[in-house]
């Protein structure tokens, strides 16, 4: 043997860790930094950022709730539209077309991933829009579900063509091919033979993936709903197009305008001149960092029971 | 054996402690620029984007209004003289931070800073150049420069008080056109912006009676939807009959948008155009402005005056520590003044007039100094 082969292992041993510690110290003073320039904020304004809707730089109130609620209710748009869809997809590419077609969608989808955010405002403010201030909202309100709360936009506002709606449909489709691929190559990986095992018990295609395919699946369809959440959570651009950006009101209705923590922070950062208002902006970005850090938590934590209900599979 | 297994295990000890301290540190550091990125100070900081600092190159950061004009001049003045121009258009707030830690020549401002301010960071302030906001509208059966609005009934739409476009006081104002009796759609712009300050404080100043939600970069506005820049004021404007918005006059007559006629304060109802802009900074009192060239150019007085116009600022240094530098600058800024008018005039801006210049030239300039001499002449 010689010396550098020995050496091998705790070279490499001694890189990963100062790799490991690294990302810790990068994430930890992140944390830090944040907390450090929101401070004049957070102790000058104390919870009126979270709790008022007051936005005005004229004043000097930086309220930020509308943003809050924006980014709940688009993200959560975005969630119901995209998880089921795209594990539809996901099921129907792995277990019912011909592979080669089950290829080329595929490749489109993730084609769909690498479309910068910006073209996804661009195509929303250009076609979406008008699309459903033209077509949708004023179909919706001749049916039955015009009538229910939170679906008639406020007279006030544009007939629901930037809205929170819109912003929620676009997101939709911007998250989409992560949870779709993910759940894809989570799906592939479930053994054939358990599969099979399913049909020779004379279970129908249905039952298979039902209870098998995606309780097999579970745990990594799971981190795939989160990678969108995530991403759907953080959308700058093409939420900024396409919301609406009202700062000062809370939607009544799916069909309002509103903003998001993101993109209120993308559109008055650069111009932003008052020192309080540079803070309040960079607290709403430590929300943002501690709303995607208790997630994190709360999807492990989900995962870990999973696992254990199923009997230590993930 | 034993022996060199364990001095090598030492040996590795101590490299994999340097190692963590090494990157320990290079995350700090990272860390330190993250603090910066995220306070505004770093966004003009330069070190990000490592830029020759030679005499010849002039390094200035800021406003993103003026950034097109700047860079023009930048280059036709760089085939005259060799001298180069490094403008990094990323805001206005920025732009002030920069020039505050001293790390650009100058910085632009869309808004003028308060003499309190200037002092504080021993900053000289003086215009640049003037541009003008207009109204634009898409009404089906109106042509451009066909509408007329008063400041009241400006501000009225805005805050919400008019709300369709058969509302007998925009009809009294309005003989022989044919208004619709359609919603009034109302456009704002969503980001912070100088185009707001300027138009914030035209309605301040003009209709101060009717307008109270006060004048800034970005305020709480009573009515209206956002659209992120002029691109996006006009999209939305675009895109609904009955809808009206405010966009810079350049962004406004290179898309071909419909603006309406504005009565400027002698009474006089005027079109927006560069002959309109440079009357308002013409006839505006910049003597009264000194030293801090304070000046909200709305509502000028002059027949011919546009009522919504405003200057982006040029902030540098008082004390200056290199007076090759220094006097680089001022040059440029100087032939920007005498020789750049039809560069401004090609991207429709407007050029500051002779008289405002000099004045500047003649009272700020010389507060401008290497250890009390002034750099310029």
């Amino acid at each position: 043997m010689t010396r550098s082969l020995r050496l091998g292992d705790p070279v490499f041993r001694v890189l990963a860790t100062a790799c490991g510690l690294a990302v810790a110290v990068a994430m930890f003073g992140l944390a830090g930094v944040l907390v450090y320039n929101s401070w004049p904020a957070i102790s000058g304004l104390g919870t009126s950022v979270l709790t008022t809707v007051a936005w005005s730089p004229v004043d000097h109130q930086y309220g930020a709730l509308a943003a809050l609620a924006g980014t709940f209710l688009s993200t959560l748009l975005a969630m119901v539209i995209a998880v089921p869809l795209a594990l539809v997809i996901a099921l129907l590419l792995v277990e019912l077309v011909h592979p080669a077609v089950a290829r080329v969608v595929g490749t489109a989808i993730e084609m769909l991933a690498a479309i910068p955010s910006i073209i996804f405002g661009m195509v929303g403010i250009f076609v979406i829009v008008p699309f459903i201030q033209d077509k949708l909202v004023p179909w919706l309100l001749t049916t039955p579900l015009g009538g229910l709360p939170g679906i008639k936009p406020g007279p006030q506002f544009q007939g629901g063509g930037v809205s929170i709606f819109t912003a929620g449909v676009v997101l939709a489709f911007m998250v989409l091919p992560y949870i779709t691929a993910v759940s894809r190559d989570v799906l592939k990986m479930v053994p054939q033979v358990t599969k099979e095992a399913g049909y020779g018990m004379g279970s129908t295609t249905w039952e298979v993936m039902h209870k098998i395919s995606l309780r097999y699946a579970n745990s990594g369809i799971v981190g795939a709903v989160f990678i969108g959440l995530g991403r759907a959570l953080g959308e700058t651009m093409a939420v900024a197009f396409l919301i609406g950006s009202l700062f000062t009101s809370l939607p009544r209705s799916l069909f309002d305008p509103g903003t998001s923590i993101a993109s209120l922070i993308a559109l008055t950062f650069s111009e932003a001149t008052d020192k309080i208002q540079v803070s309040a902006l960079i607290e709403l970005g430590l929300i943002l960092f501690l709303i995607t850090v208790v997630l994190q938590i709360i999807a492990q934590a989900w995962l870990r029971r999973v696992q254990r209900s199923t009997g230590g599979r993930a | 054996m034993k022996k060199s297994a364990r001095s090598w295990r030492l040996v590795l000890l101590v490299a994999a402690a340097l190692a963590i301290a090494a990157l320990v540190l290079a995350v700090a550091g990272c860390g330190g620029q993250t603090a910066d990125a995220v306070a505004p100070a770093v966004p003009g900081d330069p070190s990000l984007t490592p830029v020759p600092m030679s005499a010849d190159t002039i390094l200035g950061a800021g406003a993103s209004f003026p950034a097109p004009l700047y860079m023009k001049w930048g280059s036709d003045y760089n085939g005259g003289a060799g001298v180069k121009l490094n403008y990094q258009s990323i805001g206005s707030g920025g732009g002030i931070s920069a020039i505050e830690a001293k790390t650009v020549d100058f910085g632009a401002s869309d808004a003028p800073l308060a003499q309190a301010e200037l002092d504080a960071n021993g900053l000289a302030q003086f215009p640049m150049v003037v541009g003008g906001v207009v109204l634009v509208v898409n009404l089906d059966g109106v042509a451009d420069g066909q509408l007329k609005l008063t400041p009241d009934l400006v501000a009225g739409i805005y805050t919400g008080k008019i709300t369709t476009w058969d509302d007998p006081a925009i009809a009294k104002e309005n003989a022989g056109v044919k208004l619709p009796s359609t919603k009034i759609n109302v456009v704002h712009r969503s980001d912070g912006s100088g185009t707001t300050w300027i138009f914030t404080h035209y309605l301040t100043d003009a209709a101060g009676s009717i307008w109270a939600a006060g004048a800034d970069k970005e305020i709480a506005w009573p009515v209206g939807v956002g659209g992120k820049g002029n691109e996006g004021v006009a999209a939305s404007v675009q895109q609904l009959s009955g809808s009206i918005g405010y966009v810079e006059y350049a962004f406004a007559k290179q898309t071909g948008m419909t603006t309406a006629q504005l009565q400027n304060k002698d009474g006089q109802w005027v079109k927006p155009s560069i002959a309109s802009f440079n009357a308002a900074a013409a006839n505006a009192d910049w003597k009264g402005s000194l030293p801090s060239m304070y000046m909200v150019l709305v509502n000028q007085p002059g027949a011919e005056t546009w009522p919504i116009t405003g200057a982006s600022f040029i902030l540098v240094q008082k004390d200056q520590a290199d007076a090759s530098r220094a006097k680089t600058t001022l040059t440029f800024f100087d032939w920007g003044y005498t020789s750049g008018a039809d560069g401004a005039t090609a991207l429709d801006y407007v050029a500051i007039p002779a008289n405002v210049y000099k004045l500047v030239e003649k009272q700020v300039w010389p507060t401008i100094t290497v250890s009390g001499t002034p750099v310029w002449p």
